[in-house]
């Protein structure tokens, strides 16, 4: 099963990243542009495992490792059963 | 069958073809045409330069390597060596300047630390087009990070470098980056085999489709079953590479190996041909037990993959066990690849199959070196044919020099560079040199890279001495002796006479000086074909000298120290203004003779600025180079610690903005205690050197005046705002 | 005292940290490498700047699943002293034995260059041999430098008296231009609510010896030596 997880800063921390591209966009003539959070992606490939079991795996790592729950914030979903 | 189609997208000559099967006695298959490519290739063979780089001096009582393995070596006493080298990687960091820049740290990094030295300094010279345009912005931005990303996180710390702005390298940026190890002298290690029945080790990153050269077009021939795609940009990996470097020099430390080899430009073949080349052996190879990245890899593939981070190990069998447990310490997997034969052969097995079969010494040294055409010696360069009023305000010319990115402050820049790991570091970047101290010792060293590409244009055998000159009066200013020189020759197309010529005449010029200054040249790097839409960049020479400081209490920085210090000029002012930086930012001038240089003087000034270091005369020493005489007393004043200014008194009756910004040679502005002057004076007369007391260290402004008359008041805080200014405006980021 | 320099793989600092005890400060040092179950008895572990494990996920984020790590875990829980300086840092905010978190530098770029912090604590078992104001001229050299933490846990931290520097100019004032990486609060160092953990951006082994520019490293490395 492949899962995507996305990982980005929590609403209430500053993202300079995001903040200097929507910056550039907005140079560039996209004035649309209200916001952008910049973050990151993993693809994880899990080996027989279930759905219910994923439900309680990836949630997990994503706390543990992938994110730092002080100033990160995840979402995932599976992408390949 | 090889056809022209095949053999022009290998960059091989009909006559090349045919010596290859001369030399083989048959005709090749395509992977061994792509093995003969790649080593035969310019960057790899040096075809068209070696006829003429075997001028240059490379002997010396001091020195351990010459030109030939990765790099160089020179022996600095008590048992240490230093081990140095400069490579460009000019194209790929057009193409991807991030990767492009942190992929070539990564393999000047693997040149010394297979030498068994642990590398010490990064110092880089790059070349940009204007910073007006955003695209050259976004190159030099990108190469930036991509040599601070790979350094920063290796922990090796670029402590300088040279960053110079001129249009021809708009399309063609120069990357060229230097890199110092210090090792035992008895801790050497080579390239070299031993004897057949050698494990043949593959070490570091798996192998995978990066940068394959010519590979795709001939994709109907292998592989059909394969996605062939264009070359892919190689990816640094400087983690890995850390890992690496630390298990390389722990195995060693224990002497657990026989010869080791990075798998640089064409890869595995390289590292397969040139071992064995150097040690009178064969060797044989299996393709199946390279670790590989990606799936359904032909053998071409593997062969010419330019993948990083990787090495080739030779060791006895009886020592693979330990050399495996080394590397397991540091994550790494050591795989057995093949061994060591007799025969002189290089032998390649894919699926159980011999793919490859040709001697090594015909892939190693039998490749043609050419005498290509040279357009007829140049002429002098003609006087300007444009005449230039002098400026009524020179003081704000003075403002407009500090403010040209090519002088002004490069902190932007080496802020982003951990410069200070290893804590060696004496002198902060922007220093005429970088001084770096050797532990547990007296001693410390001296690197700078330099190379004025505008002189080499207007005159490529003057340039090519002035390039050597000033690298080592760089070093005069700090106090150090130079010890060996490496250079990297970044040209155009050679096969255009015209660029021939520059080369022929720039590295006569470099090997003059060289003899001149008594010091060898043990290795460098030559990258042709620097053009783009037909149009070459300006020869530009870059070269690395590194000295040697006996006595880390005499190093003498370029800052003024107190206010009432004498200021003296060593050398002499000459009328000498066009191939300045003056007239190239305030006119827009290119054209006529550089400054003159006179080798013998050169020599004695620098003895003279040397004699004073070492008898602890000088408080401060700054070389007079790009901006003349007022921008080195300037930026003497900005590397004080409080902003100090000085009063000149000039008398020369030449043009004023000559006397001032003029880059006449053999120029040194030092600073000491007025006690002192005497005996500066009296050394200087030895050497047969003019010295004149020009003025003091003092207030807060520059001033500088010309036979009682002011021609030019700046305050030090609005001279040095337009110096440091200047380049962060470029890259200002608003959050 | 006897120090333990910590070493992971992709550590770059761990020499230069190692060379300021040992030879610079003629303490007793040994290595502790992180796949090691022991912290061999030492009296104050020290977790060193660099890149470990490249810092590809998040600075500090992998190192502190390392055997190692596990004891300093228990080391510090008893009181023992520990100091991360840079990524060391990092992997304690990681760990959880320092409050909050760093992002990348307000301006994007790494930063290389000599800062002057102000001591605002100098009653900790790392700086009670410096004064309170007193301004120090130390290196920083990193990329996530920018601290930041909840504004709940900002207020408890500066209640508590744990922040130990802060970024400032060299007269001690906090100004913009001075807060380098953008820290909230300026903080360029913290300890735990106990006072025997403290992280620090800014490098003190680069700031110990005159001939590299600043000796005001040993403020730290002197309070550490001697007797509280």
């Amino acid at each position: 099963m492949k899962v995507r997880i996305l990982v980005s800063f929590k609403d209430s921390v500053l993202d300079p990243q995001g903040q200097t591209v929507k910056n550039a966009l907005h140079t560039l003539g996209y004035g649309a542009v209200r916001d952008v959070r910049q973050g990151k992606v993993f693809e994880i490939d899990l080996a027989g495992v279930s759905r219910a079991e994923a439900e309680t795996i990836v949630p997990e790592i994503s706390d543990k490792v992938l994110a730092n729950p002080i100033i990160e914030k995840f979402a995932w979903q599976i992408i390949e059963e | 069958m090889i056809d022209q189609n095949i053999l022009d997208n290998h960059n091989l000559t009909r006559g090349e073809f045919d010596l290859i099967v001369r030399l083989i006695g048959r005709e090749p298959n395509l992977t061994e045409l792509g093995v003969f490519s790649a080593m035969w290739s310019e960057h790899c063979s040096y075809k068209s330069s070696k006829f003429y780089l075997k001028q240059l001096p490379t002997k010396g009582s001091n020195v351990v390597q010459g030109p030939g393995e990765n790099a160089g070596i020179i022996d600095i006493g008590d048992g240490q060596v230093i081990v140095f080298k400069i490579e460009s990687h000019n194209h790929p960091s057009f193409i991807e300047p991030f990767q492009g820049a942190a992929t070539g740290v990564g393999g000047i990094l693997r040149d010394i630390f297979t030498m068994g030295a642990r590398p010490i300094a990064i110092l880089d010279s790059l070349r940009f087009g204007p910073l007006t345009s955003p695209k050259n912005r976004a190159i030099m931005d990108g190469v930036i990070s991509g040599i601070s990303s790979y350094g920063n996180s290796i922990g090796v710390p670029t402590v300088g470098g040279e960053v110079y702005f001129d249009d021809c390298y708009t399309l063609n940026p120069l990357v060229n980056v230097f890199c110092l190890g210090l090792a035992d002298k008895d801790k050497i290690f080579y390239a070299k085999t031993g004897g057949a029945g050698n494990a043949v080790l593959y070490v570091g990153s798996k192998t995978g489709r990066d940068g394959i050269h010519g590979a795709t077009m001939a994709s109907a021939e292998f592989g059909k079953e394969t996605e062939h795609k264009r070359p892919n940009v190689q990816v640094g990996d400087p983690f890995k590479e850390k890992l690496l470097l630390e298990a390389c020099l722990e195995v060693m430390e224990h002497d657990l190996i026989v010869g080791i080899q990075d798998m640089g430009a064409a890869g595995l073949t390289c590292s397969t041909a040139e071992m064995p080349a150097k040690s009178g052996t064969g060797l044989e190879i299996d393709l199946d037990k390279v670790p590989q990245r990606e799936e359904g890899m032909s053998p071409y593939e593997i062969l010419l993959s330019e993948s990083q981070e990787r090495m080739l190990i030779v060791a006895l069998p009886e020592k693979v066990k330990a050399v495996r447990e080394v590397f397991a310490k540091w994550d790494l997997d050591a795989v057995e690849i093949g061994k060591v034969i007799d025969g002189g052969q290089m032998k390649v097995r894919f699926h159980g199959e011999i793919v490859v079969d040709v001697p090594v010494s015909a892939v190693v040294d039998l490749c043609p070196v050419y005498q290509r055409p040279v357009a007829p010696p140049s002429e002098p360069a003609p006087a300007s044919r444009r005449v230039h009023p002098v400026p009524d305000d020179v003081g704000r010319v003075l403002l407009e020099l500090l403010s040209s990115p090519t002088i002004a402050d490069k902190e932007w820049v080496f802020r982003q560079y951990d410069h200070m790991v290893q804590t060696n570091t004496m002198l902060l970047p922007g220093a005429d040199a970088a001084v770096l101290r050797i532990k547990d010792s007296k001693k410390a060293l001296a690197v700078t890279l330099d190379g004025n590409s505008l002189t080499t244009q207007l005159d490529p055998r003057t340039g090519g001495r002035i390039a050597v000159a000033e690298a080592c009066r760089n070093l005069a200013c700090v106090g150090a002796r130079p010890i060996g020189v490496t250079n990297c020759l970044n040209f155009g197309n050679p096969e255009k006479p015209e660029v021939m010529r520059q080369f022929k005449e720039v590295v006569e010029g470099l090997s003059e000086a060289c003899r001149a200054f008594g010091i060898p040249v043990t290795g460098g790097n030559v990258s042709f074909y620097n053009d783009t839409e037909g149009a070459s960049i300006h020869p530009t020479p870059v070269l690395g000298i590194v000295g040697l400081l006996k006595d880390i209490d005499k190093v003498v920085t370029p800052g003024f120290k107190s206010a009432g210090d004498t200021v003296v000029l060593l050398g002499e002012n000459k009328e000498e203004l066009s191939g300045s930086e003056y007239f190239k930012v305030h006119f827009k001038d290119e054209s006529g003779p550089p400054p003159a240089i006179d080798l013998a003087r050169e020599k004695a000034v620098q003895e003279t600025c040397l004699a004073a270091a070492e008898a602890g005369l000088l408080r401060s020493a700054h070389d007079i180079s790009e901006g003349g005489l007022a921008v080195c007393a300037a930026e003497s004043g900005f590397f004080s610690d409080d902003g100090l200014g000085c009063e000149l008194d000039l008398d020369d009756g030449i043009r004023v903005d000559a006397l001032i910004f003029g880059e006449t040679q053999s120029r040194i502005l030092v600073t000491l205690k007025p006690s002192n002057v005497e005996e500066l004076l009296h050394l200087a007369g030895l050497n047969g050197v003019k010295a004149q007391i020009v003025g003091k260290v003092g207030g807060d402004a520059l001033r500088i005046r010309q036979k009682g008359r002011d021609v030019v008041t700046v305050p030090v805080k609005t001279a040095f705002e337009a110096w440091k200014e200047a380049i962060p405006r470029y890259f200002a980021i608003h959050l | 005292m006897k120090f333990g320099i910590v070493a992971f793989p992709g550590s770059n600092c761990d020499f230069d940290t190692f060379y300021a005890f040992h030879d610079v400060m003629n303490q007793p040092t040994v290595w502790l490498w992180h796949k090691d179950h022991s912290l061999k008895d030492v009296d104050c572990v020290v977790l060193p700047g660099g890149f470990s494990y490249g810092d590809y996920l998040r600075s500090g984020a992998i190192a502190r699943f390392s055997p190692l790590m596990q004891e300093v875990l228990e080391f510090a829980a008893e009181g023992g002293l520990v100091l991360g300086i840079c990524n060391g840092f990092q992997v304690l905010l990681e760990l959880g034995l320092l409050p909050g978190a760093m992002l990348r530098n307000k301006h994007l770029k790494f930063l290389c260059q000599f800062v002057t912090i102000r001591l605002e604590n100098a009653k900790t078992r790392f700086t009670h041999k410096g004064r309170t104001g007193q301004v120090l001229r130390i290196p920083i050299a990193h990329f996530d430098g920018n601290y930041f933490a909840p504004p709940e846990t900002l207020e408890e931290i500066e209640a508590n008296g744990q922040v130990v520097f802060r970024y400032t100019d060299a007269e001690g004032r906090l100004t913009e231009r001075a807060n380098v990486n953008g820290s909230l609060h300026g903080i360029a160092g913290l300890t735990n609510k106990n006072g025997n953990v403290m992280g620090m951006m800014p490098h003190p082994e680069r700031a110990a010896e005159t001939l590299l520019g600043s000796a005001d490293g040993r403020v730290i490395l002197e309070s550490l030596m001697s007797r509280f």
